[in-house]
């Protein structure tokens, strides 16, 4: 935790055509901290995320990350980097094994190449060993070790949001981009997965970006919530200082921060 | 008893079939079936026919000549290519053609007095005098695969980007451009490159032990071929259980998730490209040596079109299924027909050209396939699972784990 921060995003903007899905935004992930992004629905949430992790180029701005230029990048290579993320609507390979769902995310880690492959040299076996023990272990890590030889397809809902964060674990990442983790999850499952979050966090030292919709969650685990509506960052801060955020009630809180606390 | 064993059944199938995945095919076990298969068919052709009744030889040599066999297995190095694009990596291709077109014009350039203007002899069986390029066999199955290979990068950089049904329609497209510049290259700027229709024959013969297998040498050859196919499934294996074979996987399952977790899409798709474009073209050097030459005519789209169906109805992804589906259809198309219409015609008097219909029965399979065994007759565990997800969950609601 002593670096300040490894992935900065500086004056992000991104057009749709004549739409402004995020305006102008801002924003840095600190190691080894958690922070949230939040927002109404349709306030350009998930368009960051995947400006972010290279899905779509900002229309102006830059992404930096360990104080690298990376928003020309190719996903794979941002990937690579160690910005690793879950899916809002899990996309997981469904017809390969939990284990292999985990490998595949070493891609990038392995090194053995076509031929070594093809003539199963002791360095390639090696390799492959020693991968499938990282992948168990961290299904072991996530709570799920007893699925390795299931298709990702046929576990449970909580299993499989449980793989996409071995899955992204597996990348060896800085930085962990969550979008919408807790999404269909009862209140119980969520206060399961606060915790988790904290243990990746301090065991994994990394830095975690959340897009979240359940409040109680996100007020429990960030140290700073950036909140965004209409593509636009309207404020950031602590999560006393969102509660008490004038124009964040207006905009999103409202509601639930009359009737519910 | 027996409700009670059919109820079972399913669930066994399923644990067993996600840890086969899981372990990947037993090596030792399938190459000594295969080879058990290979010499015992090698050891009939060569030796057990010879010995048979004149009738009985007869029916083989009506319903299985050796020469049917060797062009099948020919069909099989190709199909196992296109699966390795098709079945692993999930990228349709309807030009394959294209690569045994291209093995097959490396065979005829190198082994053959076709370029007079030189005379190049390299561990050749040809004669020393003789003009041309001559190169041994075996270096020529490696230059035609790694010529095709080069085409399969060629043709992918700029494709490779195209999405499921332009990529097919783009790679239709190459499928038909390679041979028709085979087929009009005899005055390519006043050099005669592939001598147009006419093709390039007879090509050299194989060097094998410091025998000379000229074109009537089946049983040798066939043993070549089949050397070439288990050569082809241990690499398609090897490859498919490890890393790039996982990376084609995730590709062909969800690719944007894929490049999510560092897999480089266009690295992986242009290796299953090469990878698929090597079999090609060492299938078109086989096929050179089978028919003695090259014609530009034999490489029609229609061929591109019959290996997809080989694929697809031995089953996507699972090398096993492809050489049934290969082996089926090659024999089918080259004897099959043939020999069926012979007896119906002689049975009933009738006068009915068979071979015509073998598109029509083609088209007729597929669909029944598609309609009743959509996962090919020998199909990938995997696509199992997929391919029959709607008869689960109507069967045993709620079960489902």
């Amino acid at each position: 935790m002593s670096k300040p921060s490894t992935l900065n995003a500086d004056n992000i903007s991104v057009k749709f055509g004549g739409l402004v899905a995020v305006d102008d935004v801002s924003f840095d992930i600190p190691a080894g901290g958690v922070i949230s992004l939040i927002g109404p629905n349709g306030a350009g949430k998930t368009t960051f995320f995947n400006v972010l992790t290279g899905l779509y180029k900002p229309t102006s701005g830059t992404v930096t990350f360990d104080g690298n230029d990376i928003t020309a990048k190719p996903p794979h290579k941002i990937a690579q980097a160690g910005v690793a993320r879950t899916f809002q609507n899990i996309r997981l390979f469904g017809l390969m094994t939990a284990e292999e769902n985990v490998m595949v995310a070493m891609h990038s880690h392995l090194k053995s190449g076509v031929l070594s492959t093809i003539l199963g040299t002791r360095k390639q076996r090696a390799e492959e060993a020693e991968s499938k023990k990282i992948a168990r272990e961290l299904l072991e890590f996530v709570g799920i070790g007893g699925t390795a030889d299931k298709f990702a397809r046929n576990l449970s809902y909580g299993d499989q949001r449980r793989l996409e964060v071995a899955r992204a674990l597996a990348l060896q990442p800085k930085v962990l981009l969550l979008d919408e983790p807790t999404a269909g999850m009862n209140p119980q499952e969520s206060k399961v997965f606060v915790d988790f979050v904290y243990r990746v966090r301090d065991e994994k030292n990394l830095g975690i970006l959340l897009i979240e919709h359940d409040m109680s969650v996100v007020m429990k685990v960030s140290e700073r919530i950036t909140v965004l509506d209409r593509g636009q960052k309207i404020a950031e801060g602590t999560p006393a200082e969102i509660k008490s955020d004038k124009r964040v009630i207006e905009a999103y809180l409202g509601k639930s921060a009359e009737s519910g606390k | 008893m027996a409700k009670k064993l059919k109820l079972s059944l399913p669930r066994i199938r399923k644990g067993k079939t996600a840890k086969k995945a899981v372990t990947g095919f037993d090596q030792a076990k399938w190459i000594r079936g295969f080879s058990i298969a290979a010499i015992s068919i090698w050891v009939f052709y060569s030796f057990v026919i010879d010995l048979l009744p004149y009738e009985v030889a007869s029916i083989f040599q009506k319903w299985m000549p050796a020469t049917t066999v060797n062009e099948a297995l020919v069909w099989v190095i190709c199909a196992l290519g296109l699966n390795i694009v098709v079945g692993y990596a999930g990228l349709l291709d309807l030009g394959f053609v294209a690569f045994w077109a291209i093995g097959g014009y490396v065979a005829g350039w190198l082994m053959s007095d076709f370029f007079q203007q030189v005379s190049i002899h390299v561990g050749s069986t040809a004669p020393a005098e003789q003009r041309g390029i001559h190169i041994s066999f075996w270096g020529v199955l490696i230059i035609g695969g790694l010529v095709a290979a080069v085409f399969g990068v060629i043709i992918g950089a700029p494709t490779l980007r195209l999405k499921s049904d332009y990529l097919a329609l783009v790679t239709l497209g190459f499928g038909e451009i390679i041979p028709q510049i085979f087929y009009n290259g005899e005055n390519i700027g006043g050099f005669n490159l592939t001598n147009g229709s006419k093709g390039i024959a007879p090509v050299d013969n194989i060097g094998l032990f410091g025998k000379t297998l000229g074109p009537f040498d089946l049983d040798w050859k066939y043993l070549i071929f089949v050397s070439l196919t288990a050569l082809m499934v241990f690499i398609s294996l090897r490859i498919r259980s490890g890393r790039l074979g996982r990376a084609w996987l995730a590709i062909r399952e969800d690719e944007l998730a894929a490049s999510m977790m560092g897999v480089p899409l266009m690295r992986s798709k242009l290796a299953a490209y090469a990878i698929g474009a090597v079999s090609g073209g060492v299938g078109g050097v086989a096929f050179a040596t089978h028919v003695n030459g090259v014609f530009a005519d034999r490489f029609s789209f229609s061929i591109s079109i019959i290996l997809l169906a080989m694929v697809v109805l031995g089953g996507m992804g699972n090398v096993w299924g492809v050489i049934v589906g290969a082996l089926t259809i090659a024999w089918v198309n080259a004897t099959g027909l043939p020999a069926i219409g012979d007896t119906v015609n002689s049975l009933l008097g009738t006068k009915i050209n068979f071979p015509s219909y073998n598109f029509l029965l083609f088209g007729g399979i597929l669909i029944f396939m598609m309609l009743y065994k959509r996962e090919g007759m020998l199909p990938e565990s995997r696509l199992k699972e997929l391919m029959h997800e709607t008869d689960d969950e109507t069967s045993n609601t709620g079960k489902h784990v």
